[in-house]
């Protein structure tokens, strides 16, 4: 008699665990974040993180947004959060745009060299800011463009990863759809708007959600740019907030906390919201 | 008066390869052009010369009475449709037909007007607000077709626009294009490596090989009096076949075979071609042939077998027995093409 029983098998079970450990790992630490901005600053300090839901959330929230430090008054929450979503934004479509038309150039036009040029530009993954820091911060500062978006934005905007990208999705695109367009009358520039632009949207979501998150989260640029409280971003402000936690007065743990609750918030609703679209762009789409 | 005239054009890629040898031809007004070939041939090559979409090596090249060797694809009043129908994947069928007008300026309502009876005209205007990705592969062919219409251009180009259907729509469309080439009456250029499609739709064929035009005539023309034995077994299907046979006393032979008694030839080794559907079953004919395969077709068979130990192919009406073994077979009159044996041109 054979008796069809659901059998546990270990090679599931051990998938199973692995994946719950990693959630776990990854899901803990924005619940204890959640956990502690619920709570007075005080029962913070003398217990930690704790399994109790206070009720401080609002005052939290008004204090990370509205509150200023320092002596001008103006680097409140939302301030920061305002320079942090220029910076992302002006980030991500800045090096969208410099890769495409790099990518353009490289692709459809028949330039000497036009590969080494790709090469060149490519090779500077090798160099990331961080290794010609010093140099772009005198031109930066040369060009009187320290504390100002500009100089936050421009510098950091070359980028080998979109132009290799885009390269690569314009060598899908057929050739004779360059061809059709060429007899239709479009010239380069109408080429690159009407058609290069439109057929690149998914493809062009993809690298906003990726640069978008990658300029929200920059550190060290911002930092040495910015000097002046008001164009500070919130993932240097947090920093400027945990820094009283040296002080002798009661560190503001809800405040932080909040502020990095709110840091986090919108790259994941960048990343939400991009990714229906974009599935939705490379199913209807075919080239 | 020729409405597109090619006077030794020629295309030598940067490797040293020649793609298309100089070539010559005129092309009257109205004409429906077929260029056949193999693949490699240097058909696509010369298609693209023409449309501006690769550089002329040498040779000019005349539309409408106007050198056009330098001019770009717009400039030239040309219009093309592309084998994978290149349609702008995000635009509707309405702004892909109207896609060239726009870009040369033209009223919006002209457009629309443009747009609408070019649609009429393919039965698109159930169609026009659906992307191309929403269409079937005729119905992409058709936009392709009311991309090139709504230019109202001076010369259509089709490189291969058939190849990616299915052998029952692709009948049907070739019918299509044709018809409506006959309509508009604008001067066509067609590309393929079909020669079922050459044969149907072309006023005049052009055989390419390697390169060089093999041969320039009307489908019968070609048909029936190859000028090469490339030609010969390229047109037709099956193929004319192609014999080794001598000349000798005036006459040709195959064999023991004489296939033809007054051969305007000297003698020595000729390539003797018969088409498949000349050789006919008579009870007294002078042929024996020993058939090996019959291939049944239903409205015709095809007769495989040999003629003195070469390879040939025979093809009968469905009354006509067919049987394995000896066939006694005679030939229609002028039914044998005489062909060099070295170089294969037509003697």
């Amino acid at each position: 008699m054979t008796t069809h029983k659901r059998r546990l098998r270990l090679s599931t079970v051990v998938d199973h665990a692995i994946l719950i450990a990693g959630s776990l790992l990854m899901i803990v630490p924005v619940l204890m974040l959640v956990q502690m901005t619920s709570m007075p600053d005080l029962i913070n300090m003398k217990t930690g993180p704790s399994l109790s839901i206070g009720d401080q959330w609002v005052p939290n929230f008004e204090k990370a947004m509205f509150q200023a430090d320092g002596f001008s008054g103006i680097n409140t929450g939302t301030r920061m959060l305002m320079n942090s979503f220029i910076l992302g934004i002006g980030f991500a479509f800045g090096k969208i745009f410099v890769g495409m038309l790099a990518a353009y150039a490289i692709v459809y036009f028949r330039m000497r060299y036009a590969s080494l040029a790709f090469w060149i530009i490519f090779t500077t993954l090798l160099l990331p800011l961080e290794v010609r820091i010093l140099p772009s911060y005198e031109v930066v500062q040369r060009l009187g463009m320290l504390n100002t978006y500009q100089g936050l934005i421009i510098p950091l905007i070359a980028s080998a990863t979109a132009t290799f990208f885009f390269r690569q999705y314009f060598r899908s695109i057929p050739e004779e759809l360059v061809e059709a367009a060429r007899i239709d009358g479009a010239g380069p520039v109408r080429f690159f708007f009407d058609i290069l632009i439109p057929l690149s949207r998914t493809m062009i979501a993809a690298m906003f959600i990726i640069m978008f998150v990658y300029g929200w989260n920059q550190y060290l640029w911002p930092t040495m740019v910015t000097t002046e409280e008001g164009m500070f971003t919130l993932v240097r402000g947090i920093k400027q907030i945990t820094q009283m936690l040296e002080g002798n007065q009661i560190p503001e743990y809800g405040r932080a906390n909040m502020l990095a609750l709110i840091a986090i918030l919108p790259p994941v609703m960048i990343v939400i919201f991009f990714q229906s679209w974009f599935v939705k762009g490379l199913t209807e789409s075919d080239k | 008066m020729s409405h597109v005239t090619l006077t030794a054009l020629r295309k030598v890629y940067a490797n040293g390869f020649e793609a298309v040898k100089p070539a010559s031809y005129a092309i009257t007004p109205g004409e429906f052009v077929v260029l056949v070939g193999p693949s490699g041939c240097g058909k696509s090559t010369m298609l693209r010369m023409i449309a501006g979409l690769e550089d002329i090596s040498d040779g000019t090249l005349e539309i409408a009475g106007r050198v056009v060797n330098t001019l770009d694809p717009a400039d030239r009043d040309i219009a093309m449709v592309f084998q994978n129908y290149a349609l702008y994947p995000h635009m509707t069928v309405r702004k892909n037909i109207g896609y060239g007008l726009q870009n040369r300026k033209i009223p919006k309502d002209v457009i629309a007007a443009k747009v609408a009876e070019a649609s009429a005209l393919l039965n698109l205007d159930d169609y026009l607000d659906r992307k191309p990705s929403q269409l079937s592969g005729g119905q992409r062919q058709r936009v392709a077709m009311g991309r090139a219409i709504v230019r109202d251009p001076a010369l259509f180009l089709f490189d291969e626009p058939l190849s990616n259907l299915d052998a029952k729509l692709r009948n049907q469309m070739r019918i299509e294009i044709k018809a409506l080439q006959r309509r508009l009456g604008v001067t066509s250029i067609y590309v393929t490596h079909d020669q079922v499609e050459a044969m149907t739709m072309a006023d005049r064929i052009i055989v390419m090989n390697a390169g060089r035009i093999e041969q320039i005539g009307t489908p019968a023309e070609i048909y029936h009096t190859p000028a090469t034995t490339f030609v010969a077994s390229f047109m037709g299907a099956p193929p004319m076949n192609l014999l080794d046979g001598q000349i000798a006393g005036g006459a040709a032979r195959v064999g023991d075979h004489a296939v033809m008694t007054d051969a305007p030839a000297a003698p020595g080794p000729v390539t003797v071609g018969i088409r498949p559907e000349d050789i006919v079953a008579d009870p007294n004919g002078p042929l024996t042939l020993d058939i090996a395969i019959v291939e049944e077709l239903g409205a015709h068979r095809l007769l495989h077998g040999t003629l003195a130990g070469q390879q040939l192919s025979v093809h009968v009406g469905k009354d006509s027995p067919a049987t394995t073994g000896p066939f006694r077979a005679a030939l229609k009159p002028g039914a044998v093409s005489l062909f060099d044996a070295g170089t294969g041109e037509r003697l």
